[in-house]
């Protein structure tokens, strides 16, 4: 990448990255809230995963109520602030909404939770104070939504969480790993110091497994709450992996997002999930001439939400079908991508169609910078020091309702259960989790 | 295309049945012209009488689901303009619009002389009719006119007496709503030998508290007073005593309706309960004298379409179905049906009839709406994976309301609640019974 595209200055970073739903102005909030038919048992709250009372919020912004309408969200979802932003809310609760047969657009549930959260950020950030200690303890081990969702109900149980985090900052994924012009850094920050503010304290830079270990952990609380997330992206196998210019998208992200990322010219994103996704238009807004994403099965394969891939194909995003990597060349740096063209077989067992190579279909893609994007591993080695906690390919086995692994003291929650689906998605499964603990402790203790 | 053509009592003639409402839309000459180039068939120009001063502010309203001006509060006086002015735009007008209806308010202090000058004066510059303000409920009444003689039928004959000594067009009298029974104004004005009657002025109304300063609107200085309340969200009372007045037959004359008209339905609905003609003002005030084009081109085709060939032919059509609740029928009977086809799962008649009704409209398998929402929170939910097609066409038949017929007692509420046209219709159950009145019922 000798001829890296320049960094941007500041300024060019705030443009290129500006925020793809701007706010809601104050008067137009209250009039999208008074779109809402105010439903019975409202689909958008069933759909939401935190199960945030939907209608109750966005009545409580018509009213004028918007302190009232930010401590409804957040009482369901702490990381209502993040959510609004991040949220696919087209398959979530905007998807669910009833307006959709009603010939109208749905209500911007998304934009309209943003409207109370910036209120709630602007004024101050006041939670109501935890209830007095209960003597129980609980280690969150690693720091981003679901731990911060875990923690935060603890406390508002009169519960003592402790969350524990290897890298400097918490927020985990929200933090490192969210395209700048949906979320960025200092907001996801704001909400980990929302949740100190609860009582929770944060053990940062702190790598939970030689010190402290496990057993130290174990032995210093009662639960446990495991919320690591998924391990490094996976690896193509491919000769020339470890070329320069080759980089793996969720550290790519976190470089653009914390530090001065430099991108190439020509750059190559191996994968069509969302992930990919963001890299690929990160890619652009930091001034890659040619960005193109490369998927080994077809368009109707792609694992990327829909609205997603609007959003690359409106950044002028290059998709290139049935194509799979089998190396990298290139003297010291990347200089081009050696491909061969697939076509899709039968199905197999998980159903979708299996790609295959066709024979002699090798080409190449000239690029300076190739990106990897194809799913992240299972952080199985850190998961099996966890004693008695069983794993099914590589993901924590727990019982849904209540987030309890199978040794009883463990709980867990997240990417590390789920194998990597949304914010609200840890956040659900944290707040489940700690009313897990709860219920558990109270029948071992009370 | 029918004719819009309008007599009111016998003299004041007018292209169409929609004059402007005594108010600040009828202020001055230059206004009325205007508004008669829009389209408007007459005015009754904004009330003279002893000059005054204004306060501001003046006024106030209520808004409804991001909607402006729902209702219309107002603390201004009687014109503030010199007598000789209004008189002498009031003479060019007409020169210049002889078929265009002018009409004169009128309100002076209580004093025979007093009421005889202001009348010849109106008359002397050509106004087609007198209208008398005894209906202005706020500030005037205070000083023993407006309301104050409105109020009191003894006050209104005599007065109306006064004006018809001298008066050679016909007088209105302009009723006020704040009254127990409006019937005895109206009365008491055909006593004094009134021509017509135009209903209602505004109606008292404190329209809302600044939760701020804790001052209610429109603020004067820190300090309020109530004013006369108007615009859309007083139509029904309007035509509930419209309705008392017209189908009175010892109050009986014609009728100038008014009170939140602001489109043909409305004034059609006002001619339906036996207006001669409508007055608007508020919805003017709001969106400006064009919207009389629509007032005019709707009614007109709406007469066309039900066969209605003049004003004549559907005034009071449906006073013979304004009766009192013994003459009802007990043995009609309807019951709501939901169209799943049209329904689209927001269940609000589903709570509405259990919080608000009957308990009667059900989603099966759960018993309350308690209980209903206890199961959607206990619930898990998560992102659908990606490729998911996403289906919002179909309502989940599980939110989809049945109704139990047999319990349903017809009270209208969940097809008022619903969203979606004709997802609720109430249908008619044959009993099998003969009509019967509470009277018949309670008589066997």
């Amino acid at each position: 990448m000798e001829e890296a595209v320049p960094a941007l200055t500041p300024t060019e970073f705030a443009q290129r990255f500006a925020d793809i739903h701007p706010p809601f102005a104050a008067q137009a909030a209250v009039v999208e809230s008074n779109r809402c038919l105010f439903c019975y048992d409202a689909p958008c709250t069933a759909a939401c995963p935190t199960h945030i009372d939907v209608p109750r919020f966005i009545k409580k912004i018509s009213t004028g109520n918007v302190a009232g309408s930010a401590a409804a969200i957040l009482d369901a979802n702490i990381l209502g602030l993040s959510c609004s932003r991040v949220c696919p809310v087209d398959v979530l609760c905007e998807g669910a909404c009833v307006l959709h047969r009603y010939n109208q657009q749905p209500i911007e549930i998304g934009r309209l939770q943003r409207h109370a959260m910036d209120r709630f950020y602007a004024r101050g950030a006041k939670l109501p104070a935890p209830p007095p200690d209960r003597g129980a303890r609980v280690a969150c081990i690693g720091g981003g939504p679901a731990s911060l969702a875990c923690a935060a109900e603890l406390r508002r149980r009169g519960f003592a969480a402790t969350i524990f985090e290897s890298r400097p900052m918490a927020g985990g994924l929200n933090t490192y790993g969210i395209a700048e012009y949906k979320l960025r850094p200092p907001d996801s920050l704001r909400e980990v110091e929302l949740v100190r503010s609860l009582g929770v304290e944060f053990r940062l830079g702190v790598a939970v497994g030689d010190n402290p270990s496990i057993e130290q952990i174990e032995r210093e609380y009662d639960a446990i709450f495991v919320g690591v997330g998924l391990g490094p992206t996976h690896k193509l196998a491919v000769p020339g992996e470890t070329l320069a210019g080759v980089v793996d998208a969720i550290h790519f992200i976190a470089d653009y997002k914390t530090s001065t990322a430099r991108v190439g010219r020509r750059v190559a994103v191996i994968g069509a999930g969302n992930t990919a996704i963001d890299a690929a238009t990160a890619a652009v807004r930091l001034g890659a001439e040619q960005v193109r994403i490369l998927y080994r099965r077809a368009e109707p394969e792609m694992p990327a939400f829909r609205y997603e891939y609007e959003l690359a194909k409106q950044d002028g995003i290059l998709f290139d079908w049935l194509v799979q990597p089998v190396a990298i060349h290139g003297d010291g740096a990347v200089e081009s991508l050696e491909c061969v063209r697939m076509e899709l077989g039968p199905p197999d067992r998980s159903g979708r169609r299996q790609p295959q190579p066709i024979h002699c279909s090798t080409f190449r893609i000239p690029c300076d910078m190739v990106i990897l994007s194809i799913g992240q591993s299972r952080l199985v080695e850190f998961l099996g020091r966890c004693r008695g906690m069983q794993l099914d390919e590589g993901r924590v086995l727990v019982t849904p309702e209540t987030g309890q692994t199978t040794n009883p003291r463990y709980f867990a929650g997240g990417d590390c259960v789920n194998g990597g689906r949304e914010v609200v998605d840890a956040v659900a499964e944290g707040k489940r989790a700690a009313l897990g603990i709860v219920q558990w402790w109270e029948e071992s203790h009370g | 295309m029918a004719d819009l053509r309008c007599t009111f009592a016998g003299r004041i003639r007018s292209p169409n049945p929609f004059w402007l409402a005594s108010g600040p839309p009828a202020n001055c000459g230059g206004q009325v012209m205007r508004a008669f180039d829009a389209g408007w068939g007459g005015a009754v120009w904004k009330t003279l009488g002893e000059p005054i001063v204004n306060v501001t502010s003046r006024y106030s309203s209520v808004d409804w689901n991001s909607q402006r001006m729902m209702g219309l509060n107002n603390i201004e006086l009687i014109t503030d303009r010199p007598l000789a002015d209004n008189l002498r735009e009031i003479s060019q007008v007409k020169k210049r619009y002889p078929n265009h209806a002018v009409i004169a308010s009128l309100m002076v202090e209580s004093k025979r002389e007093t009421w005889h000058e202001i009348v010849r004066q109106a008359e002397d510059a050509g106004s087609d009719g007198l209208e008398l303000n005894f209906g202005c409920p706020h500030g005037m009444s205070e000083r023993g006119m407006g309301s104050a003689v409105g109020q009191v039928p003894d006050y209104t004959t005599m007065i109306t007496e006064w004006v018809k000594e001298v008066a050679r067009t016909p007088v209105l009298v302009k009723l006020t709503p704040n009254i127990t029974d409006i019937r005895a104004i109206a009365r008491a004005a055909r006593t004094g030998g009134a021509d017509g009657l135009s209903a209602i002025n505004t109606i008292n109304s404190i329209t809302g508290i600044d939760l701020d300063t804790l001052t209610p609107r429109p603020n004067v200085g820190g300090r309020s007073a109530h004013g006369g309340y108007c615009g859309p969200a007083v139509k029904p009372i309007a035509l509930h005593l419209v309705q008392q007045i017209t189908a009175d037959p010892q109050g009986a004359l014609p009728v100038s309706g008014i009170g939140g008209i602001s489109g043909w339905r409305e004034a059609a609905e006002f001619l339906l309960l036996g207006c001669t003609s409508v007055q608007v003002c508020t919805a003017v005030m709001h969106y400006g004298y064009r919207i009389v084009e629509d007032m005019i081109d709707g009614l007109s085709r709406w007469m066309d379409e039900k066969g209605f060939r003049t004003l004549d032919d559907l005034r009071g059509q449906s006073l013979p179905r304004v009766t009192d609740w013994q003459h009802l029928d007990l043995n009609h009977k309807i019951i709501a049906r939901i169209h799943p086809d049209k329904c689209i799962g927001c269940d609000l008649c589903y709570v509405a009839c259990w919080d608000g009704a009957h308990q009667c409209i059900h989603l099966d398998g759960v018993r309350t709406p308690a209980d209903l929402e206890a199961a959607g929170r206990a619930g898990i939910a998560f992102t659908p994976s990606p490729r998911l097609e996403f289906d919002t066409s179909t309502t989940p038949p599980h939110r989809i309301p049945r109704v139990d017929e047999a319990e349903c007692v017809g009270c209208n509420l969940c097809w008022l609640v619903c969203p979606v046209e004709s997802c609720i219709t109430m249908e008619k159950v044959e009993t099998g019974l003969p009509p019967q009145t509470w009277a018949q019922r309670t008589a066997s």
